[in-house]
């Protein structure tokens, strides 16, 4: 099945073109096509999956290629499917979300006008995320990276008859585009050093030195801003929120499993290409967003936002996780998260459904009216608080270990450490104010709690589906004692460490006593054996060489495992515990707070005033300077162009006099002599026979007597 | 006889026909000067034929002129009948209509 791989991305692609043209015509609007052709996807994946896992091997890898297009016969842009472990658990993701929100809007969307445009967009989203996951080359994730752009501006201003839902569908694109931008540059860096497109093969040329240092850093953050765009990171992560204003299963699609995700996979999938200083970068930009947007998400009342805060959150874990070296722990926490935030994302979808509100504090008890959207709502709010027992704890864990690995080998970068275990206990805090503001207490709105009721089948089901999934038990695998997902997705080796000792040896001495720039370097190097010993211990033959780096490093391991555990659950449970002692036992007022730290408060309401930041910086920039150049357009542009036209009259008036009197002078003047001469010659013309003969011998005579002498 | 009596025989009937193609108005007398201009060419063709080449081709060549002076003749006659027709008199002076 794996040989059919390529299939997949392109039966959305035909549902979208079927619903596109035909839909509205078809049984049901022709919703069923989607979720026939993703669900087809579905079951494609997840055979391959089901392949992939009994093969169980951490560099499995299959690979076509074709050429696609010759240029000059220079070089050859090729065409191709990537499967790798990665790959292949990304395909269930990304097409188990689908199919269940497609599911899910059958309910949700029922009677929208543009009901089978709706399901034509969800198919064409799909396409681009499952193209983008099985592309091979730089290339071809970009052109799938920018459909996904697309496809996200049409879903999130579906609604475009709301001018919010408009103005978030541009602000979404134009954010995007700031970060794509970044991404075209810095493939397009690489592929001018290395002249390749192929992920392995630019691997392969940077482990050759063609490109390195400071040209590779910049190339490697070039690419990861594709990824601050897409998986709203600090500081493009404004549109993310706005973009709530998108149907409901469009945020759970969108914002949970796919296109935030995309980010984040496609700092996983060049992972080999990233400097330490990238790195650095990296970790830094995930703990500014998974901290602010955490922060903001305390007090926000629209239940969407608070998601869509949470989801900005989870996403900064993810790539801090991909900066300080979890890349196991990563890309797992995006799979866990893919199922639990879809789950919450359409669990508020059931809720919204049912009250017709989003604000949470004119929710509560609710508990009472829908007991299967709360019952899902909550395991997902517990998988994403990380309790034990549920997938959040599991991949969150990993990711504050590799942190407090990271911290403990850096010591000047344990604030990363403990903002992000702070950070955690404020997920769990605000995620259990969300579901106890939700569904328990007293309905503050009697009005709205009258009128709502359980969701219909085909939108509870996906719940209770996203929900089992939020379970730790599939993190087992059958194979070892570790999880499935930490022996078949193992961190690949960095194409660039090759590269680096020959660089940092003579570049550290010189830099060793400014140890803040020193130090990521010097990290990757104490890292190097300790990773090539990881992997070989796994095959089971450890070299003796680097034996001793590996149990020191086991040893570390080990010790941070524990910590984080331990720091983790308890933080989690610290949060929850004051959730539901402030929102369900009233032992604080919440009111009282705010006012006593109003600043803060305000600060945190206003969205740590981005927005406000990118209007006053950005946007009136952009509009001083669009005024600027229309100054210019209209006074230097304008004039010279003005100067030039009236050039060009006086040219044309001295031309127009040339020719009236030179060119039409001369003409005439052929014509008066042609006329003069005429009536000279007509004289000789006289029709007398005899005439003629006189000329005519007199002619004769004349030339004889020119003969004769 | 000799060929160059015979030349001035032939010269001097050129030069009458001639001179009464320049002095005759009437169209007949014109005709009939171009025949003694032909005659005259008759002549010098059979004399040198006789006295110069001493093949037969020249006294042929009189034969096909006295020929073609014989339609020439036809079709001017046919000509000055229809300019008679026309004007009600064959003077050539007064059949200027081509003048420039």
């Amino acid at each position: 099945m794996i040989r059919y791989a390529y299939i997949i991305p392109f039966l959305p692609l035909l549902g979208f073109f079927i619903n596109i043209a035909v839909g509205k015509r078809l049984p049901r609007k022709g919703d069923w096509v989607s979720i026939a052709t993703v669900g087809t996807g579905l079951v494609m994946s997840i055979v391959i999956f089901y392949e992939v896992f009994r093969i169980h091997d951490p560099n499995f890898k299959y690979h076509i290629v074709y050429p696609w297009l010759s240029l000059g016969g220079r070089f050859v842009i090729n065409a191709g499917v990537l499967v790798d472990n990665l790959t292949a658990v990304m395909l269930v993701v990304v097409t188990g979300v689908s199919t269940l929100v497609h599911i899910y809007s059958v309910g949700y969307m029922h009677g929208d006008p543009r009901y089978s445009r709706f399901f034509a967009y969800l198919s064409i989203f799909s396409f681009s995320m499952l193209g983008l996951v099985l592309a091979e080359s730089f290339f071809f994730i970009y052109i799938f990276w920018e459909l996904v752009g697309v496809s996200s501006y049409l879903l999130i201003g579906f609604w475009f008859e709301k001018k919010s839902a408009s103005d978030a569908g541009k602000k979404a694109f134009i954010v995007n585009r700031v970060g794509d931008f970044g991404f075209l540059l810095g493939f397009l860096l690489l592929f001018a050093t290395t002249g390749m497109l192929g992920y392995d093969e630019v691997f392969q040329a940077i482990r050759e030195g063609k490109i390195g240092g400071t040209l590779l850093t910049l190339a490697g953050i070039g690419i990861f801003c594709g990824a601050i765009g897409k998986s709203a990171q600090f500081p493009l992560h404004v549109w993310l929120p706005d973009a709530m204003e998108g149907p409901t299963p469009v945020s759970a699609l969108i914002h949970a499993a796919t296109m935030v995700a995309a980010g984040v996979y496609l700092v996983g999938r060049v992972y080999p290409i990233f400097t330490p200083d990238a790195f650095l970068f990296i970790a830094y930009v995930g703990f500014f967003t998974l901290f602010i947007t955490a922060t903001i998400a305390l007090t926000h009342r629209d239940i969407k936002k608070v998601l869509a805060y949470s989801t900005c959150s989870q996403l900064g874990f993810m790539i801090l996780s991909l900066g300080v070296g979890g890349f196991t722990a990563g890309l797992l926490h995006l799979s866990t998260h893919a199922a639990f935030k879809a789950c919450l994302f359409l669990g508020s979808g059931s809720v919204i459904h049912a009250v017709h509100t989003q604000d949470i504090f004119e929710m509560g008890g609710l508990w009472k009216k829908m007991k299967i959207t709360a019952v899902t709502f909550i395991i997902a709010t517990l998988a994403i608080s990380g309790v034990p027992g549920f997938s959040g704890f599991y991949s969150k864990d990993m990711i504050l270990r590799d942190t407090l690995i990271f911290g403990m080998k850096n010591p000047q970068h344990m604030i990363l450490f403990l903002g992000t275990l702070f950070t955690a206990g404020l997920t769990a805090f605000y995620m259990s104010r969300l579901v106890i503001l939700t569904f328990f207490g007293k309905p503050r709105d009697h009005h709205k709690y009258e009128h709502a009721h359980e969701s219909p089948a085909n939108m509870w089901v996906p719940l209770v589906v996203l929900a089992t999934l939020s379970f730790a038990f599939w993190f087992k695998s059958p194979f070892s004692d570790k999880g499935w997902f930490e022996v078949l997705v193992p961190k690949p080796a960095s194409a660039v460490q090759a590269a680096v000792p020959a660089m940092a040896a003579h570049v550290l001495p010189a830099e060793e006593a400014k140890t803040a720039h020193a130090v990521p370097a010097s990290a990757a190097k104490a890292e190097k054996p300790s990773e090539a010993a990881h992997a070989a211990k796994e095959e089971g033959h450890a070299p003796a060489a680097a034996a001793h780096g590996a149990s020191h490093d086991e040893h570390l391991k080990h010790k941070a495992h524990i910590y984080a555990m331990v720091s983790s659950i308890a933080i989690a449970g610290l949060g929850i515990l004051l959730a539901i002692g402030v929102y369900l036992f009233g032992w604080v007022d919440p009111d009282k707070v705010a006012e006593k730290f109003k600043p803060v408060h305000t600060f945190l309401v206003n969205k740590w005033y981005f927005d406000e930041l990118y209007e006053v910086t950005v946007i009136n920039g952009t509009k001083a300077l669009s005024r600027a150049m229309g100054w210019f357009d209209n006074n230097v542009v304008d004039g010279l162009v003005n100067l030039v036209a009236q050039l060009g009259v006086w040219v044309s008036f001295l031309i127009g006099k040339f020719d009236n009197y030179v060119v039409d002078g001369a003409v005439n003047g052929m014509a008066t002599a042609t006329i003069g001469s005429g009536s000279f010659f007509r004289r000789f013309q006289t029709g007398k026979l005899y005439h003629y003969v006189f000329v005519l011998a007199g002619g004769v005579i004349i030339i004889y007597l020119v003969k004769a002498f | 006889m000799s060929l160059e009596k015979l030349l001035v025989v032939s010269a001097a009937l050129f030069c009458c026909g001639l001179y009464a193609i320049l002095t005759r108005r009437n169209a007949v007398a014109v005709l009939m000067g171009v025949e003694l201009v032909l005659n005259a060419a008759n002549i010098n063709f059979v004399a040198f034929s006789h006295y110069v080449s001493r093949v037969i081709g020249g006294q042929i060549f009189a034969i096909f002129v006295i020929v073609l002076a014989a339609a020439e003749a036809a079709v001017a006659l046919a000509i000055f009948l229809r300019l008679y027709a026309t004007t009600g008199t064959v003077e050539v002076d007064t059949a200027d209509v081509l003048k420039g």
